[in-house]
């Protein structure tokens, strides 16, 4: 009994030191103090007022979904056709490029965006929208290969064989039988990409030309230059969309996957 | 006879240094039912992915209708494949996995325009004519109205007939199956075999067909492969293969079998297990032979009243008949027969003259090139071993500086000299620690003849076989090292 009480009790104090501040985040969303601890007045949506009408707040975000789209979408073309072509290759040739990948995953982040900044400065190149993209695409293309690997070392080496023996050239086989079979990785990979492009910080503040902004690089900086910027509670409002954005579509990938586990034992 | 349809001339697959396909050379006829036989890695799957394409012979060529084909890629070859492992496409249902390829097929169709020219068009099969094959070949496999089932849904049977579908429906000339059956239990298996027979009867299409159940090779096989060793061991009817196997790997693999040595006696007559008996091969007098025996054409009688005597020492009940082992001397052979005779009985044995089969033997010496080291030792099959040089020279001998002083005093230093070996195979000793023999290998034969094992043993590095004729048991694959006393080695010089 006692020793049921503890387990709950550490359960909850971890869900509480886990959830407790973002509960007080989106508590205070609808609140238009300026400071959160201090409660002023009534209950209001003016902070979602201001995040919509705010044109820089508004900007940062169209900037932030669009690189996260576009960047992620070229990532995964970039990834999958990659990840296809060392698993193709000689063992030789796949271990190289296999740890080629890696390292950028375990490589501290600040270094690859130290790095790629100093590239950008040796070849002239001006911090555009573009060297920001290339940034992006760099810092998330890694992910997009380790997620579609495993799904081509779990496919059946037959399956493309009996495209091939069916009448389909190599290409042909490769859209109808392989890219489908690995589906679920090339769709975990974007996925990752997305979620990796959409809060990073560090990469795009060395690579990101001064007037573009997105949602990170605009909070951090507003929050580091200026306290008194009108705007800044609106973040509050901003990172409870998002949240109800995240928890609404996990849930609904849960959901989903456990109709599928159930339409399959139904059978 | 019909045409020759597939032809492999002296076809070779390399894989790491080995040759899994060595050399083969082997023709199929048009309609045929084939079926290349061995255990497993001896060459007969990679000898079917070759034909189908997904591999190419490092040498050799393969000739369909009498064309090479052998740079052609698989999609282009009218030749279809049902996998050991059925290979169904996951993401798509019964109808679109049968439908792949008649989807991607485009028919030649001839029209004629205005001006009276022809018109060549390629063009797709219509969805019309899609669905009636589809749903043909499903019938023809006994699952109708299948279409929309998802392929994960199915059992293994179902599963593989849906693979069969998929392929025939193309309409190949050849249809390739590596090992369908292999995962289905025994019952479903019996019932497949006969069904794929049915199947090519009514084709009329040729079938190459892989495995390494021997049964399965001799119910549904118009002609028998063997294969061991990326070698083509005997072609042949299921009848000849079984009745006159070609050697003692056959013989072994085919169905149970005695093998014991003989030695030929007489005209139409070998001596073995102590009697003489009469036979309907021929063979040179003295001749030393390997003779087979089935068990089931070896007749028990009471003693004295038979051929041989000796005695019963174990009998197993198998449901249709007892399996006997009878004792001669050194020699067990195996009988099968329906009544039972109790362990421990003295009978004789009779064996009529046309069920004893004759082969030659296959290895009479273990012969190798080697050459002579530094210290007077000779070095072959990756080993050195000790052996008598003074041997190479009739009545030399070796001064205290180990050179060799030949007969009439001509001092030679015998370093590099080649020579060739030769080893009894009786005179070769089987070690179990792989670093207390002179060389050693992996076992990757045995084959019990009577009294003997023989064991063949094989070094990793330049692939050298020793023949071993040995009394104990040994285990394939096992590493094991070899030891040979310096006497049993016969050295010759070698005539430059």
């Amino acid at each position: 009994m006692v020793k049921k009480i503890l387990q709950s009790t550490y359960l909850w104090l971890i869900l509480i030191f886990l959830y407790a501040p973002v509960v007080l985040l989106v508590v205070y969303s609808f609140n238009a103090s300026t400071e959160i601890g201090s409660w002023s007045k009534e209950w209001n949506f003016s902070l979602y007022k201001m995040l919509f009408t705010d044109a820089k707040i508004l900007n940062a975000i169209k900037n932030t979904i669009f690189l996260a789209l576009s960047s992620s979408a070229i990532a995964t073309i970039l990834g999958t056709i990659g990840a296809i072509g060392m698993y193709y290759s000689k063992p030789k040739t796949f271990r190289i490029f296999n740890t080629i990948t890696q390292i950028p995953i375990v490589n501290a982040e600040i270094v690859t965006a130290i790095s790629l900044a100093l590239v950008c400065s040796m070849l002239l190149f001006p911090r555009t929208y573009a060297s920001l993209l290339i940034a992006h695409v760099v810092l998330t293309f890694p992910f997009v290969v380790t997620s579609v690997l495993p799904k081509l070392k779990q496919m059946d080496p037959n399956l493309y064989e009996a495209g091939l023996d069916l009448g389909a050239s190599p290409l042909k086989a490769l859209f109808t039988i392989t890219i489908p079979e690995i589906s679920p990785g090339i769709a975990s990979g974007f996925m990752i990409a997305i979620t990796l492009s959409l809060d990073d910080y560090i990469i795009t503040n060395f690579t990101k030309p001064s007037t573009i902004d997105t949602i990170s690089t605009y909070a951090y900086n507003a929050y580091a230059k200026n306290s008194a910027n009108t705007s800044i509670p609106a973040l509050r409002a901003l990172s409870a969309i998002i949240f109800a954005v995240i928890i609404i579509s996990v849930v609904a990938v849960n959901l989903s996957a456990n109709k599928k586990v159930r339409e399959r034992e139904g059978k | 006879m019909a045409d020759k349809i597939i032809e492999l001339k002296k076809v070779s697959k390399i894989y790491d240094g080995t040759a899994v396909v060595d050399n083969i050379d082997l023709y199929i006829r048009k309609g045929e039912f084939v079926t290349l036989l061995g255990p497993s890695g001896c060459g007969k799957s990679t000898t079917l992915r070759m034909i189908a394409g997904f591999e190419k012979p490092d040498s050799g060529e393969i000739l369909l209708n009498g064309k090479d084909i052998t740079q052609i890629p698989p999609y282009l070859r009218p030749i279809n494949t049902v996998f050991q492992r059925y290979a169904l496409f996951p993401h798509l249902n019964v109808y679109d996995n049968i439908a792949y390829g008649l989807k991607l097929k485009r028919v030649k169709n001839v029209y004629e325009d205005k001006n009276g020219k022809q018109v060549v068009k390629y063009e797709k099969i219509s969805k019309k004519v899609i669905d009636e094959k589809v749903s043909r070949a499903l019938k023809m496999v006994d699952l109708e109205e299948f279409e929309k089932r998802d392929v994960t849904t199915l059992s293994g049977g179902q599963q593989q007939r849906i693979a069969i579908a998929r392929a025939i429906v193309n309409e190949p000339e050849i249809l390739l199956l590596d090992e369908p059956l292999g995962a289905l239990d025994l019952k479903m298996r019996q019932d497949m075999q006969l069904e794929l027979k049915e199947m090519h009867k009514k084709l009329g299409i040729t079938f190459i067909y892989v495995t390494h159940d021997q049964e399965e090779a001799l119910t549904m096989s118009d002609t028998i492969v063997v294969m061991n060793d990326g070698v083509i061991q005997q072609i042949g009817t299921p009848k000849d293969i079984y009745n006159e196997p070609k050697n003692s790997f056959v013989a072994d693999f085919i169905g149970e079998s005695n093998i014991m040595s003989g030695t030929i006696a007489g005209d139409h007559k070998v001596r073995f297990i102590g009697h003489v008996f009469d036979m309907v091969d021929d063979f040179e007098l003295h001749e030393k032979v390997d003779v087979v025996v089935r068990p089931e054409d070896i007749y028990i009688v009471n003693k004295d009243k038979g051929q041989v005597n000796g005695k019963i020492i174990s009998s197993i009940f198998k449901g249709i008949h007892y399996e006997m082992t009878f004792l001669v001397g050194k020699t067990e052979i195996i009988i099968q027969d329906t009544a039972e005779r109790m362990v421990g009985e003295e009978v004789s044995i009779i064996i009529k003259p046309e069920d004893i089969h004759i082969m030659k033997k296959e290895y009479l010496v273990n012969s190798y090139d080697g050459y002579i080291t530094k210290n007077n030792k000779v070095a072959f099959a990756e080993g050195e071993f000790d052996c008598d040089v003074t041997k190479l020279y009739p009545g030399s001998h070796l001064d205290e500086e180990e050179y060799l002083i030949t007969a009439d005093g001509q001092r030679i230093d015998l370093t590099d000299t080649p020579v060739k070996v030769e080893v009894p195979l009786d005179k070769v000793e089987i070690i179990d620690n792989e670093e207390d023999g002179n060389t050693s290998g992996e076992i990757i034969s045995i084959i019990y003849k009577g009294d003997h094992y023989q064991v063949i043993i094989r070094t990793p590095e330049e692939e050298e076989d020793f023949v071993v004729d040995t009394e104990y048991l040994w285990n394939e694959n096992d590493k094991v090292s070899v030891k040979i006393k310096p006497e049993d080695i016969t050295l010759k010089l070698k005539v430059k």
